[in-house]
């Protein structure tokens, strides 16, 4: 569902909007400055791409309509090229399509944002219903190894906050990230207060002479400051394994250190980029860990199985990856059992198996037809382990 | 006279491109190009593909991108559209921008975007070593056709003009003075346009097909070269196997980039009904970005 703008009265910034996900990434991405945005029809995504068709050439930014989701995603990484902020949105299907750009945009280091509004796989799968069976993707869909930026909001005002610091850790850190909805998070339609002021993060511009600038120089950051095409440092950008400088090698040395910059660049700032909403509950002996529109109905859950006088903590990550490790495993510390729900076979809850090791039991709740899961699903699941 | 070294980033060299292979012509051509139109250096941004030809950017001293398989087109669509003042040339192959990018080259000559696209026809994939393409004309020789190509192969450069290219014309390195009139009259013409330039192969194509000297290959392309004219008057039958050279279109029509700043002029100038947009408050980088690693 697609709400017409011209018949809202005036709406005004820090007042109460009536919104759905999809149009709240929609204003926070125009909001971060997005200058610009490459797309390809899909649902439950296009009306991602329908409200920036309109608002982007509104506030000077271009929207672009191409051909498919491969060359979307190179006119992203393009453009962030030549200096603007850059997005594209999709669905699974051209999640996986857009994936070997990813890699490139990761190995190159340009910033971007990838929506990915998740509907059922695999395949053209479930195009209507809601899942979240492209976490995994998220994390490994491009080839080889490298690090990955993934926020998941529960809701509109937080599709739109992390909408926000998606672009703000993309430009920070040279890097794409993944903003991962579901479809029960983009079409859902809740009144926001939205923010009267955000913060925004602009990338870090050399200061060298155009004769000394090296595009991937190893920094103390380890990002490398960004210039843009046709600012007068013409340099040199590709996918293959590069030095410094920007031109291919297969000097093994060189290859090794920017692998490991890549890899340590996303890793050292991982406490620093990981939010998590955390409700801890004094002797807790269950954990909850939810994701996504999922963690709604957990939230509810574990306010139900409190008021039995079930002690219960819950854990609901807004960055999936870097994996929020260090909660996880505290959480394994403090409880016996943790509850994982997902709209998946249970991909994120290997990751708190392995994160929490054999401190607690890990309960995976799985549904794959469809349908959200439900609070009473949670709940049920909440008491059963409790009796244990 | 041109100082081709003015253009060039000679420490890179010597060239990838095997002995014999005609991509360096095409090269030069590019530059005597620009260099004929006065483009700064700073105002021209290469993009190419994967394969030989693409290897092309890393020679030149422009703002240069090579990018993934066949989405040279699209990352050029970027560049162009977030800076329409760049001068945007694209260096790709038969297979890269025929084969596995055939859906984008097509779509940017639809959308009359102003790009520059010189495409290095050799006929083969040179790179990884000698398979068929879309170009290998039927009957010829490759490594993923050892009885003899069983496919028809395209006509690019009609191809493009079926879609909507601004500007169409065919070159060949036998005749390197034409080839980059063509490519100067590409580069200043606003819209998409195609220069296809017939280039050899002797490693990977000529060895499969009986002229592993590039000799031997350039004779049979001068051979076999008649011009868009002498064309006209022969018969459809015996153009087979003829390459055809000269300008193919030449057309006045809207380029995408203008279209869409008259676009947000319009817009501009009518006023906007969206939401205000929340204040800014800049941070650093380094603010968000505050040590502390994941065990």
């Amino acid at each position: 569902m697609v709400l017409d703008v011209k018949t809202r009265t005036k709406p005004v910034t820090g007042t109460v909007r009536v919104m759905t996900g999809n149009e709240a990434c929609a204003e926070a991405a125009v909001a971060a400055g997005l200058g610009f945005f490459a797309g390809y029809p899909i649902t439950p995504s296009s009306e991602i791409a329908e409200g920036l068709a309109r608002t982007l050439p509104r506030s000077g930014g271009t929207f672009l309509q191409m051909e498919d989701e491969i060359g979307a995603m190179g006119a992203v990484i393009g453009a962030s090229l030549a200096g603007a902020k850059a997005m594209t949105a999709t669905s699974g299907p051209g999640f996986s399509l857009k994936q070997e750009n990813i890699g490139y945009a990761c190995m190159a280091e340009v910033p971007c944002v990838v929506v990915n509004v998740q509907r059922g796989g695999p395949s053209t799968g479930l195009p209507t219903l809601p899942a979240q069976g492209d976490v995994m993707q998220a994390r490994w869909g491009t080839h080889g190894d490298h690090q990955i930026i993934v926020l998941v909001p529960r809701g509109v005002r937080e599709t739109y906050d992390l909408t926000v610091r998606a672009f703000n850790l993309a430009e920070a850190l040279r890097t794409p990230v993944i903003l991962l909805l579901d479809e029960i998070v983009g079409h859902v339609s809740e009144k926001v207060v939205l923010p009267a002021e955000i913060e925004v993060v602009e990338r870090e511009r050399p200061d060298a002479s155009a004769r000394k600038y090296l595009p991937y120089e190893e920094t103390d950051s380890d990002v490398p400051p960004m210039a843009s095409f046709g600012e007068g440092r013409r340099f040199h950008v590709t996918g293959l394994a590069h030095d410094e400088t920007g031109f291919p090698t297969n000097d093994s040395r060189k290859i090794e250190r920017l692998l490991l910059r890549l890899d340590r660049k996303i890793r050292r700032y991982a406490a620093q980029i990981v939010q998590v909403d955390e409700s801890l509950d004094e002797g807790a002996t269950v954990g909850v860990f939810a994701y996504g529109s999922t963690a709604r109905s957990a939230a509810r859950a574990v306010r139900l199985a409190r008021a039995e006088g079930i002690k219960v903590d819950f854990l609901a990550p807004l960055t999936l990856w870097p994996f929020a490790t260090p909660q996880v495993a505290a959480m394994g510390t403090r409880v016996r059992h943790i509850v994982v729900p997902e709209m998946n076979l249970g991909q994120m809850a290997h990751e708190v198996e392995w994160a929490v090791g054999r401190e607690a039991a890990v309960h995976s709740l799985t549904r794959v037809d469809g349908e959200p899961i439900r609070p009473s699903q949670v709940l049920e699941r909440i008491r059963e382990v409790a009796r244990r | 006279m041109i100082d081709y070294e003015h253009y060039l980033r000679v420490e890179k060299f010597p060239l990838i491109w095997c002995p014999g292979c005609g991509h360096g012509i095409v090269l030069k051509a590019i530059l005597r190009a620009v260099d004929r139109i006065g483009l700064e250096k700073d105002g021209v941004a290469m993009v190419s593909g994967i394969g030989c030809a693409s290897r092309a950017p890393g020679y030149v001293d422009f703002n240069t991108l090579h990018t993934t398989h066949g989405r040279a087109i699209t990352f050029a669509t970027g560049v162009k559209m977030a800076r329409p003042d760049l001068t945007v040339i694209v260096a790709t192959g038969d297979g890269d921008a025929t084969a596995i990018g055939g859906n984008h080259f097509i779509h940017a000559a639809r959308r009359n975007i102003d790009m520059t696209v010189v495409l290095f026809n050799n006929w083969i994939y040179g790179m990884t070593g000698g398979q068929a393409s879309p170009t290998t004309p039927f009957g010829c020789h490759a490594t993923t056709a050892p009885y003899g190509n069983p496919e028809s192969s395209f006509d690019i450069s009609g191809l493009a003009v079926a879609a909507g290219a601004s500007y169409v014309a065919r070159g060949t390195v036998t005749q390197p003075t034409k080839l980059d009139r063509f490519i100067e009259q590409g580069i200043r013409k606003r819209g998409f346009a195609l220069i296809e330039a017939f280039t050899p192969c002797p490693t990977a194509f000529g060895r499969q097909n009986g002229m592993a000297r590039s000799t031997d290959l350039l004779q049979w392309m001068k051979a076999n070269t008649i011009t868009v004219k002498q064309a006209e008057k022969m018969d459809r039958a015996d153009l087979d196997g003829k390459l055809v050279t000269g300008v193919v279109a030449d057309v006045e029509k809207p380029e995408y980039a203008q279209q869409y700043a008259t676009l947000v002029e319009r817009l501009r100038a009518e006023g906007g009904q969206d939401a205000p947009a929340p204040a800014r408050r800049p941070i650093s980088a380094a603010d968000l970005l505050v040590e502390g690693g994941v065990s």
